[in-house]
């Protein structure tokens, strides 16, 4: 066992590489459950009556893509699956391009006409000070959407004066700002019913949340996407990932033993 | 006056805030309103700052040539090309099919997913080399850490299948989200609120000044 002290890091990136190729080319279809944080969000989209108009803050950027995407695909599918209309705000100036590009994506695959089924409000700097602006009158804080239209002149517009107007807030987040400080800004001032998607190593801070009913449901990184893609009986992205992400989990996790094996070699020996 | 004057707008607006969360009436509600859009407004203007600070200190570094001076060529002209294009594309440079649009999808997007993409490989050569068992605290964090990356994806359902239904990975792996380790965020949650809390109180009773000029 004595090459892997000397072991080129190289080796360990062209392993990673290779595992993560595999099961992307050749599926390995790793059974998939769905978790009750999971539960929870499919049965709060559920539970919102037929036709009403959802607010959805997608507060990411592209670094967060694969994570996040397939689960901003699937939510705004289920929203549409129950002609509800959707209001998606962004509050990471990296993000508007990305959320917006998925959004007409979907809306052209659905036959959705924007202004009418969706709108995109686009960027706003400010954090939390736009949260809890959008709690005094979402049209003032957004007077013009992201393409650079007037807000109030859309259709979708018309009933949406501020958080009292939307059901449930979706908030699919990657960090600072976003589900934290919604639930902290938002949920506990206005009322709010909220679901939350996020990445993977932002899902354990959400968890008290959960807990407390704050949150009512959460996705955690590609892993909460796929059981959610398999709650809703569809067959995304995340779910193609999914298995690639086990390989690279079990890898690491490979690593960790060895890298403590080397270690106890070492103190064997007196090292 | 220099910092009587600061102490006490700070003092005035930090309880008029404080006051519009309890009282909704538009006798206060619509002054915070309006503190708030200020609010937003300067956090705008602290972009144009921000960019101004970024083309000054490496426009600076580069008529230096100090270290990596070519990457911070690269910086200020991709800094300048994108702005210089979002200006001329006017209003709707966010708009499907403009320039701007083009380079967010093919030159920005994909380079911002490729470095976080990345940290992959990143991790597994640190797990390898870096997360060493030398203490039992250590062992029970390399445990819980081992249980909930395997728990969390599928292929922890399949190694632990033949297992009675609530006492495989995955719900072993629910059971630490859910109990220790939503416990010690718990803590770690209040702890952050009460210093949150005293730093603003703090700051509206005017003992923290270090916002005013670097003094404590």
């Amino acid at each position: 066992m004595r090459w892997l002290e000397n072991l080129d890091r190289r080796w360990i990136f062209l392993a990673v590489g290779v595992l993560v190729l595999i099961p992307l080319l050749r599926p390995l279809a790793l059974p998939l459950y769905v978790s009750p944080p999971t539960q929870g969000f499919v049965n709060a989209m559920d539970q919102i009556p037929d036709g009403s108009t959802v607010l959805m803050s997608c507060d990411y950027d592209p670094g967060a893509k694969p994570e996040l995407v397939p689960m901003t695909r699937t939510a705004i599918r289920q929203l549409w699956s129950k002609h509800c209309k959707v209001v998606v705000t962004v509050l990471w100036n990296g993000g508007p391009g990305l959320v917006d590009q998925v959004l007409r994506e979907e809306g052209r695959a659905a036959h959705k006409t924007y202004g009418v089924d969706w709108i995109n409000l686009g960027y706003k700097s400010g954090n939390e000070a736009v949260m809890v602006l959008m709690g005094q009158s979402i049209p003032n804080t957004f007077p013009r959407d992201n393409s650079g239209g007037v807000t109030t002149s859309y259709p979708i517009m018309h009933g949406v004066r501020d958080y009292s107007s939307f059901p449930l807030l979706v908030s699919i987040s990657a960090g600072y700002p976003g589900t934290k400080e919604y639930v902290q800004q938002v949920q506990g001032r206005f009322h709010i019913k909220m679901v939350s998607g996020c990445t993977a190593v932002s899902a354990p801070e959400y968890y008290p949340y959960l807990q407390s009913g704050q949150l009512e449901g959460l996705l955690g990184g590609m892993a909460g996407a796929a059981e959610y893609e398999l709650a809703r009986h569809e067959k995304g992205a995340a779910t193609q990932g999914m298995d690639a992400q086990s390989l690279a989990h079990m890898f690491i996790a490979l690593c960790i033993v060895l890298g403590n094996v080397v270690l106890w070699q070492r103190r064997r020996r007196g090292a | 006056m220099k910092r009587e004057v600061p102490l006490f707008i700070t003092a005035a607006i930090g309880l008029f805030m404080i006051l519009s969360f309890f009282v909704p009436h538009q006798v206060v509600s619509v002054p915070a309103d309006f503190l708030q859009q200020s609010a937003v407004i300067v956090v705008a203007f602290g972009y144009v700052l921000g960019g101004a600070n970024v083309l000054r200190v490496n426009v600076d570094a580069i008529s230096k040539r100090a270290d990596g001076w070519p990457y911070k060529l690269m910086l200020v002209a991709a800094l300048l090309t994108m702005l210089i294009v979002g200006l001329v594309e006017g209003e709707g440079f966010q708009n499907e099919g403009t320039r701007f649009t083009w380079m967010y999808n093919n030159i920005y997007s994909p380079m911002a997913a490729t470095m976080f993409a990345l940290l992959a490989f990143f991790i597994a050569s640190a797990a390898f080399r870096a997360f060493r068992i030398r203490t039992v605290d250590a062992a029970l964090l390399a445990v819980a850490a081992l249980i909930v990356m395997i728990g969390r994806v599928p292929i922890g359902t399949a190694l632990t299948r033949f297992l009675p239904e609530h006492h495989r990975l995955p719900d072993l792996a629910e059971w630490i989200m859910n109990v220790p380790q939503n416990a010690a965020k718990r803590a770690i949650l209040i702890g952050a609120a009460l210093g949150v809390m005293a730093t603003g109180l703090r700051v509206i009773l005017g003992i923290e000044r270090s916002y005013l000029s670097g003094e404590d």
